[in-house]
């Protein structure tokens, strides 16, 4: 991901900040400008909404051919992770072996590294979360 | 109105290695070399792990257990020696990370082992001067590290990775820091060149002339200026570069095993740099009751010393430390490695490419 992108993702990936209809009170991660169940009506009535980061892990899979940059995590997790709050979102469980973890397995964000442009660019940190 | 520490906030990765895992490596007897520096472990960052992850990790814990907004904080020092960039604050990604950018000032710090306690003093003082031209009411110091040791090196035993956040300000305040002391001159005993991974030692100047001086000399000065002695304090601190430094330096000073043993930390996961005394303090602080008296020691090679007269105030009976983890949750929630995994998760091997 280029360096102005992540920058501009940069509140979500650090602070989880999502949105919240104000209409009908369903929160949504990443953001969006409008609300799947109010439509149109939603429109300027979304405000930002932090997430506390606390979950449960509704499905998970387990890595062994990596992406670019986590070859030293290999085997690793991902976890669709169902947020207290609402909504659901895709994360790294870190810190355990993937035999410690399953499907309702209560979770809490950490913030990690989550890429680096080699060895001279930038990192790229961000959510990860572990088990409780 | 006092000054003082209004919340701190601590985290250790999980990872542990042993020193017999260490030592059998490099052919030599690891459990005794752990035996002699009074090491059971030291903790290993994961491979996603940085002084920035550490630093913010500790930072978000310290804000959890009281009731300051991030934006009221008005300045954050991080003080570290492996910061992940070397032009690229770290102190930015801490304070953006906590929602407490943009409307602060922040900076890194660095002094080998004492820049988190440099922070401190940097908070105190701007907290200290606080009026309508400088209106800082809350200030962050944070010590975090994930230091290297070259593999094979004695240091490899002890150099580890933690990190803890001090809150400081004027309100709200569960420890009172009623002096602060430093001493400071340029000795040649410990240091890392621009673009060098791994730390050198000027071995004769180790211990003696270095850690034992600066911090008797800023203990000795405190205590004199305070009309106190050893046995005013229900608790003492001193930098750990490992479990027996500490000791050797806090008996020289007049202190009891018993003043000292809840600020020993490093035996359990290794010298942490920057949070080394930080995290000792912060466990007495897990532990302390109101009144409780508390002189704290830092030391940083090249070289210098801060110290602390803390005194525990009334606030602390209604802190709300259950909100993030103690110190001993922290050590007690470990993951053991060995060698080759430690070598992995440190970045030692040479991938394809590189």
């Amino acid at each position: 991901m280029g360096v102005a992108r992540y920058w501009r993702q940069q509140d979500q990936r650090y602070n989880l900040r999502g949105a919240r209809c104000t209409i009908c009170g369903n929160v949504f991660f990443p953001s969006r400008m409008m609300c799947p169940v109010c439509h149109r009506r939603s429109l300027g009535k979304m405000e930002k909404y932090h997430f506390i980061g606390s979950g449960k892990v509704a499905s998970f899979t387990i890595v062994h051919d990596p992406a670019p940059g986590y070859r030293s995590q290999v085997p690793y997790i991902l976890a669709v992770i169902e947020l207290d709050e609402g909504d659901m979102i895709l994360g790294q469980i870190v810190d355990c072996p993937p035999s410690d973890v399953g499907i309702g397995s209560e979770v809490e964000m950490v913030f990690r590294k989550l890429s680096e442009e080699g060895r001279s660019g930038t990192i790229q940190y961000g959510y990860k979360f572990r088990l409780k | 109105m006092g000054s003082g520490i209004v919340s701190y906030g601590v985290y250790v990765p999980r990872y542990r290695i042993c020193p017999r895992d260490i030592g059998k490596i490099w052919g030599q007897d690891g459990e005794a070399m752990g035996r002699a520096l009074n090491i059971t472990a030291k903790s290993v960052p994961a491979p996603d792990e940085d002084a920035a992850t550490i630093a913010v990790m500790a930072a978000r814990r310290a804000l959890m257990r009281v009731d300051v907004a991030p934006s009221e904080i008005g300045a954050i020092f991080v003080g570290s020696e492996s910061h992940p960039y070397a032009v690229k604050p770290t102190a930015s990604i801490v304070s953006e990370a906590i929602g407490a950018a943009p409307h602060l000032t922040a900076a890194d710090l660095e002094f080998a082992c004492k820049a988190g306690t440099a922070g401190m003093q940097a908070c105190l003082g701007l907290i200290n001067s606080s009026n309508k031209n400088i209106p800082i009411d809350y200030a962050m110091a944070i010590g975090s590290d994930t230091s290297q040791g070259a593999p094979g090196n004695a240091l490899e035993y002890s150099a580890s990775a933690g990190g803890v956040a001090f809150l400081l300000g004027h309100e709200k305040v569960i420890a009172n820091v009623e002096l602060t002391m430093s001493y400071t001159t340029d000795t040649p005993d410990f240091w890392r060149r621009e673009g060098m991974k791994y730390p050198s030692h000027g071995e004769r100047f180790t211990g003696k002339p270095a850690y034992f001086k600066h911090i008797q000399e800023t203990a000795e000065k405190m205590m004199r200026s305070m009309g106190t002695g050893p046995k005013d304090y229900e608790y003492a601190v001193f930098h750990q570069p490992n479990g027996k430094f500490p000791i050797t330096i806090g008996k020289k000073l007049g202190f009891k095993m018993e003043q000292m043993e809840n600020g020993l930390i490093t035996p359990h996961i290794g010298n942490t740099y920057s949070a080394s005394m930080m995290i000792g303090l912060a466990n007495i602080l897990d532990k302390a009751k109101p009144g409780d008296r508390i002189l704290a020691v830092s030391y940083g090679s090249g070289a210098g010393s801060d110290g602390f007269h803390i005194v525990v105030t009334d606030e602390k009976n209604g802190y709300a430390l259950e909100k993030s983890p103690l110190v001993m949750d922290e050590i007690a929630h470990s993951i053991p490695i060995d060698y080759s995994i430690y070598l992995k998760y440190r970045d030692k091997i040479k991938m394809e490419g590189e």
